[in-house]
C-alpha cells in the first residue's frame, strides 16, 4: 500500500518540476490535470474502501482530472495563448527555486511534531512541495492562464494533507473546497476573456493600473 | 446627591428636543437655555450641600462592567470646580440665544446645542467620579463632544484642523491616562479611586503613574510644550463655546492632576519641582506668545496658556510643600491654584464672550482692524475692561487674590531655612513677570480695540450687543467683583477643599494665614472709592476742556488713523525681547531711499511647538511611510503573493 502510495506522490512531485520548467501552456495545463486525477486515487489507497472515500475519490477526479482542465483547454482556444512568453525569472531559475523548496519541504516536514502515524511515508512533504510549488508559479508567471495552474497546484497540495485527515475531515468540507475551486476557475475564465477583450493581452501585470 | 444628578441628567437631555423642533424656529434653543440653567442651578444647589454640610455627598451603583461601578463622590475639591462649570455653563447658554439664534444657524445651531449640554454634563461627571472607568468614560464623552463644539462652524477649513488637531492630542492623552489607570489598579488593587493619602508611593509604579498623568493631563490642561491644540480650537470655536472650552474644560487636567497626587501618601520632591518648572514655562511664553498675536481670540487662548501655567505654579508649590512636610505651603499653594481655577474660570469667560460681542459685531477676528469700539459698544468695553483687570491680577478683582495666596506662600517659605526652598523662591519673579507681560498684553488688546480710532468700516457700523449677551457677562463680572471684593467669604471653603485633598495641611500650628484676606478686602474697597471718586472728579473737569486732537495724535494737527499705534508696533518691543523664544517672521517694512514709495510690513508668529515642530516631524514621517508604501503597494499581483509567502513561511519558522 505504502508502496503505490510513494510512487504516486513522487510522480505529483515530478509533475510539479514539469510544470514549473515548461513554458508551453497546454502541456502545463495536461500535467495538471494528470496531477489531480492521480491524486484523487489517493483517499483509496490510504483509506480503503469505503462509501466516503470513493465519494471523496470520484469528486475530485471528476473535477480536477476532467472538468476544470477542460474549461481552461477550451478558454486558451478562445484567447489563442500557446506559451508563457516572458516569465518574471527565467524557466531554469524557477525551476532551481522549485528543486530548493521541495528539498525545504522534505526538511521541514522532519521537524513537524506529528503523530507517528503521518510520520511515515512522504505524504506531508510532497504536500508542501506542492503547495510551494504552486506558490512560486503564482509568483512568477504573468499570464493568468498560469495563475489558474498555479491555484489548482495549491488546492493539490492542500488535498494532499486533507487525504491524511480524510476520515476526520467530513465530505462537506472537501466538497465546499472542490466548489470553491470551481467558481474561481469560472471567474477566472469569465476576467481573463474580458481582460482580453479590453486590453488585447492576458498579462496580469495591466491589472496594477487598479492600486491606489 | 439628587441635585447632582438631576444636574447631570438635565444638562446631557438639554439639546435633545431641539432636535424635533422646527429648523428655523427658536423653541428648541429657548428649552435647551432653560435646561442649562436648570441643571446650573441644581449643581449649585449640590456645591452648596457640599459646603454647608461640610460632608462629601457619595453614591455607588454597580455597573454591569467588569471592574466598573457607578460610584460618584462629589467632595469639597470637586466642588470647587463644579461652582464656576454651573455658573460659565448657564452664562453661555443665555448669551447664546443672541450669539447664535438659531434662526442664523439653521444648519448648525441645533448640533451644537447637543454637544454643549453633553459637555456640561460631561465635566459635571468627570469630577464627580469615583472609579477610574466612570471617569474614562466621562472623560471622552467630554472630549468627543468638544470636538463638535470646536468645529461648529465646520464650513471653515480653519475650524475642521483645529478639530483635528484637538481630537488627535486628546486621543493621545486618553491613551496614556489609561496605561495610568492601570498602573493605579495595580499600586491600589481596584479601579475605585482610594481615599486621598491611602496609596504609598513606591519607586518606579509610582514615578511612571505621575509622568503618564502629567502628560495625559497636563495635555487637557494645555501646558506648554503640550498646549499644541488649544489656540486654535479656542480662536475656531464660537466664542461661548471657547468661553466653556477655556473657562471650565481645560481645568479637568488640573482636577486630574490634584485628584492623583491626592491618592499619595507621601509625595517625591521632584514632582513638585517638575511641575513647578512647567508651570513657570507655561506663565511666561503662554504670555509672551499672546503678545505677539493679532487675533484676539488666538491671543486669549494663549491667555489660558498663561493661567494654567500659574495654576500650575500654585500646585507645584503645594507638592514641594507636601514633600517637606510644610502645612503653610501646601495650604497656600493648592488655596491659590484652587481659587485661580474658579477665577479664571469667570474671567476668561467674560472676556470671551465680551469679545465675542465685539466679533460679531464687527465680522472680524484681527485686532489691527478694530479701534474707537468704546464709542460704537461702551457697556461691552466696560465689561471688557473688568475681565482685563482680573485677568492681569490687579485689585480690586479676583485675579488678584488667587496670585496673592501665591505670592504668600513663596515669602512664608523665605524667612525659613528649608530644602528646596529655592525652588520655591523662584515662583516670586516668574509671577511678577507675568503679571506684568499680562498687563501689556492687555493694554495693547483694550487700546487697539477699544480706543483709538476705527482702522475699518466694519469698525464704524458695530452696534451694541443685545441686553441679553450682556446680562450674563454683567453676571460673571459681579461674581469677579466678590471673589475680589469681599474674598474672607471663600476662606472656609478652601480650608475645606485643601482638607480634603490634604488632611495634614490643616494642622498648622500658626495662625491661619487666610486672615490676610480680610485686610485684602478691606484694600479692594478703599481702591474701588478711591477709583470712583478720581474718575467722578475727572469727568466733572472734562466740561472744560475744549478738545482739538484726537487720542494718542502725537501732537499731529490731522492724524489719520493709519498714524495709530498697531497691534504689532505696541507689542514689538517685549516681543522682540522674546525674539529667541519666538521667531515672529517679518516680511517688509523696510523703507528704503530718500523718497521711499509704499511699504508693506506683515508680521507673523506661528506656535513654537505645534507650527515649528510637530507639524515638519509629522509631515516628515508621512512623506516616509508614502515613499515606503508605493514600494511596498506596486500593484503586482506577484509581489502581493510573495508577501503571504514569506509571512507564511515566517509563522511556520516562529512556531516550529
Amino acid at each position: 500500500m505504502t508502496d503505490i502510495n510513494s510512487i504516486i506522490l513522487l510522480v505529483v512531485i515530478l509533475l510539479n518540476f514539469f510544470i514549473l520548467g515548461s513554458a508551453r501552456l497546454v502541456a502545463c495545463i495536461r500535467a495538471v490535470a494528470l496531477q489531480g486525477a492521480l491524486l484523487a486515487l489517493l483517499p483509496v489507497i490510504v483509506h480503503g474502501f469505503s462509501l466516503h472515500s470513493l465519494g471523496l475519490a470520484g469528486g475530485a477526479f471528476l473535477f480536477k482530472g476532467g472538468l476544470i482542465p477542460w474549461l481552461l483547454l477550451r478558454a486558451i482556444r478562445e484567447v489563442r495563448i500557446r506559451r508563457e512568453v516572458e516569465p518574471l525569472i527565467s524557466l531554469v531559475a524557477t525551476l532551481f527555486l522549485g528543486a530548493m523548496a521541495t528539498v525545504a519541504a522534505f526538511l521541514f516536514a522532519d521537524q513537524l511534531p506529528l503523530i507517528h502515524a503521518s510520520q511515515a511515508g512522504v505524504l506531508v512533504p510532497a504536500s508542501l512541495a506542492t503547495m510551494l510549488a504552486g506558490f512560486l508559479l503564482l509568483m512568477t508567471r504573468r499570464k493568468a492562464i498560469t495563475q489558474v495552474v498555479g491555484y489548482l497546484m495549491l488546492e493539490n497540495g492542500i488535498f494532499i494533507f486533507g487525504v491524511l485527515l480524510s476520515t476526520a475531515m467530513p465530505l462537506v468540507v472537501e466538497a465546499a473546497i472542490l466548489l470553491d475551486l470551481l467558481v474561481a476557475v469560472f471567474v477566472m475564465g469569465i476576467v481573463l476573456n474580458h481582460v482580453n477583450r479590453e486590453f488585447s493581452s492576458i498579462n496580469i501585470e495591466r491589472l496594477s493600473a487598479l492600486k491606489e | 446627591m439628587p441635585w447632582l444628578l438631576t444636574a447631570v441628567a438635565l444638562a446631557g437631555l438639554s439639546g435633545v428636543p431641539g432636535l424635533f423642533m422646527n429648523r428655523y424656529g427658536s423653541g428648541g434653543e429657548r428649552i435647551a437655555c432653560a435646561l442649562i440653567v436648570a441643571a446650573a442651578l441644581c449643581g449649585l444647589g449640590a456645591v452648596v450641600q457640599v459646603f454647608y454640610d461640610g460632608d462629601p455627598l457619595l453614591l455607588a451603583w454597580s455597573w454591569n462592567i467588569p471592574g466598573a461601578a457607578f460610584i460618584v463622590r462629589l467632595d469639597a475639591l470637586a466642588a470647587f470646580f463644579l461652582m464656576p462649570l454651573c455658573l460659565v455653563a448657564a452664562a453661555g447658554a443665555i448669551y447664546g440665544l443672541m450669539y447664535m439664534a438659531q434662526s442664523h444657524h439653521p444648519e448648525n445651531g441645533r448640533q451644537f446645542r447637543l454637544f454643549y449640554g453633553l459637555v456640561v454634563a460631561a465635566v459635571m461627571l468627570v469630577v464627580c467620579a469615583g472609579n477610574s472607568l466612570l471617569f474614562l468614560f466621562a472623560w471622552e464623552l467630554m472630549a468627543v463632544s468638544g470636538f463638535f463644539l470646536i468645529t461648529a462652524d465646520d464650513q471653515l477649513e480653519e475650524a475642521r484642523k483645529a478639530g483635528f488637531v484637538y481630537l488627535a492630542a486628546s486621543h493621545t492623552g486618553v491613551l496614556a491616562l489609561l496605561a495610568m489607570f492601570v498602573l493605579l489598579e495595580q499600586g491600589s488593587g481596584s479601579f475605585t479611586f482610594p481615599a486621598a493619602g491611602l496609596l504609598v508611593a513606591q519607586g518606579g509604579s509610582a514615578a511612571a503613574i505621575f509622568l503618564l498623568g502629567l502628560f495625559g493631563f497636563g495635555l487637557k490642561a494645555g501646558l506648554i510644550p503640550l498646549h499644541i491644540w488649544l489656540p486654535a480650537a479656542h480662536a475656531a470655536a464660537p466664542s461661548h463655546a471657547s468661553a466653556l472650552l477655556s473657562g471650565v474644560m481645560i481645568k479637568t487636567g488640573i482636577y486630574g492632576l490634584m485628584r492623583l497626587t491626592s491618592f499619595f501618601s507621601e509625595i517625591p520632591f521632584w514632582w513638585g519641582g517638575s511641575l513647578l518648572a512647567l508651570g513657570a514655562l507655561s506663565a511666561v511664553f503662554g504670555v509672551v506668545l499672546a503678545l505677539a498675536q493679532h487675533d484676539i481670540k488666538r491671543l486669549l487662548a494663549y491667555h489660558s496658556v498663561e493661567n494654567i501655567g500659574i495654576i500650575a505654579l500654585g500646585l507645584g508649590m503645594a507638592l514641594v510643600g507636601r514633600s517637606l512636610a510644610e502645612p503653610l505651603l501646601v495650604m497656600l499653594g493648592l488655596g491659590g491654584a484652587l481659587l485661580h481655577v474658579v477665577n479664571h474660570g469667570l474671567f476668561k469667560s467674560l472676556l470671551f464672550l465680551s469679545v465675542g460681542s465685539v466679533v460679531q459685531a464687527t465680522g472680524t477676528r484681527d485686532l489691527s482692524q478694530y479701534g474707537g469700539l468704546s464709542k460704537h459698544q461702551p457697556l461691552t468695553a466696560l465689561l471688557f475692561l473688568g475681565g482685563a483687570v482680573a485677568i492681569s491680577g490687579l485689585p480690586p478683582f479676583n485675579g488678584f487674590i488667587s496670585e496673592w495666596l501665591i505670592y504668600t506662600g513663596v515669602f512664608s517659605s523665605a524667612g525659613k531655612d528649608v530644602g528646596g526652598g529655592i525652588a520655591i523662591l523662584l515662583i516670586a519673579p516668574v509671577l511678577a513677570l507675568t503679571g506684568a507681560l499680562a498687563l501689556a498684553c492687555f493694554v495693547k488688546v483694550f487700546g487697539m480695540t477699544f480706543l483709538g480710532h476705527p482702522r475699518s468700516d466694519a469698525v464704524v457700523q458695530a452696534k451694541e450687543a443685545p441686553a441679553l449677551m450682556l446680562a450674563p457677562m454683567m453676571v460673571l463680572l459681579g461674581f469677579c467683583a466678590w471673589i475680589g471684593l469681599l474674598p474672607q467669604t471663600l476662606g472656609p471653603l478652601l480650608l475645606n477643599a485643601v482638607g480634603s485633598w490634604n488632611s495634614a495641611a490643616l494642622e498648622m500650628p500658626t495662625a491661619l494665614p487666610l486672615q490676610s484676606l480680610t485686610n485684602i478686602s478691606v484694600f479692594a474697597w478703599v481702591l474701588l472709592l478711591t477709583c470712583g471718586v478720581s474718575i467722578w472728579w475727572l469727568q466733572r473737569r472734562r466740561h472744560h476742556v475744549v478738545r482739538s486732537l484726537g487720542t494718542w495724535g502725537c501732537g499731529y494737527q490731522l492724524p489719520n488713523q493709519r498714524m495709530q499705534y498697531s497691534a504689532g508696533s505696541f507689542a514689538d518691543t517685549i516681543v522682540a525681547l522674546f525674539h529667541f523664544g519666538l521667531w515672529t517672521r517679518r516680511h517688509g517694512g523696510q523703507a528704503r531711499g530718500l523718497f521711499p514709495v509704499g511699504e508693506h510690513l506683515t508680521c507673523h508668529t506661528p506656535d513654537i511647538v505645534l507650527d515649528r515642530a510637530i507639524i515638519p516631524a509629522s509631515s516628515g514621517i508621512s512623506w516616509l511611510f508614502v515613499r515606503l508604501r508605493s514600494w511596498v503597494q506596486n500593484g503586482l499581483l506577484a509581489f502581493y503573493l510573495l508577501y503571504i509567502a514569506l509571512t507564511l513561511i515566517f509563522f511556520l519558522l516562529w512556531f516550529m
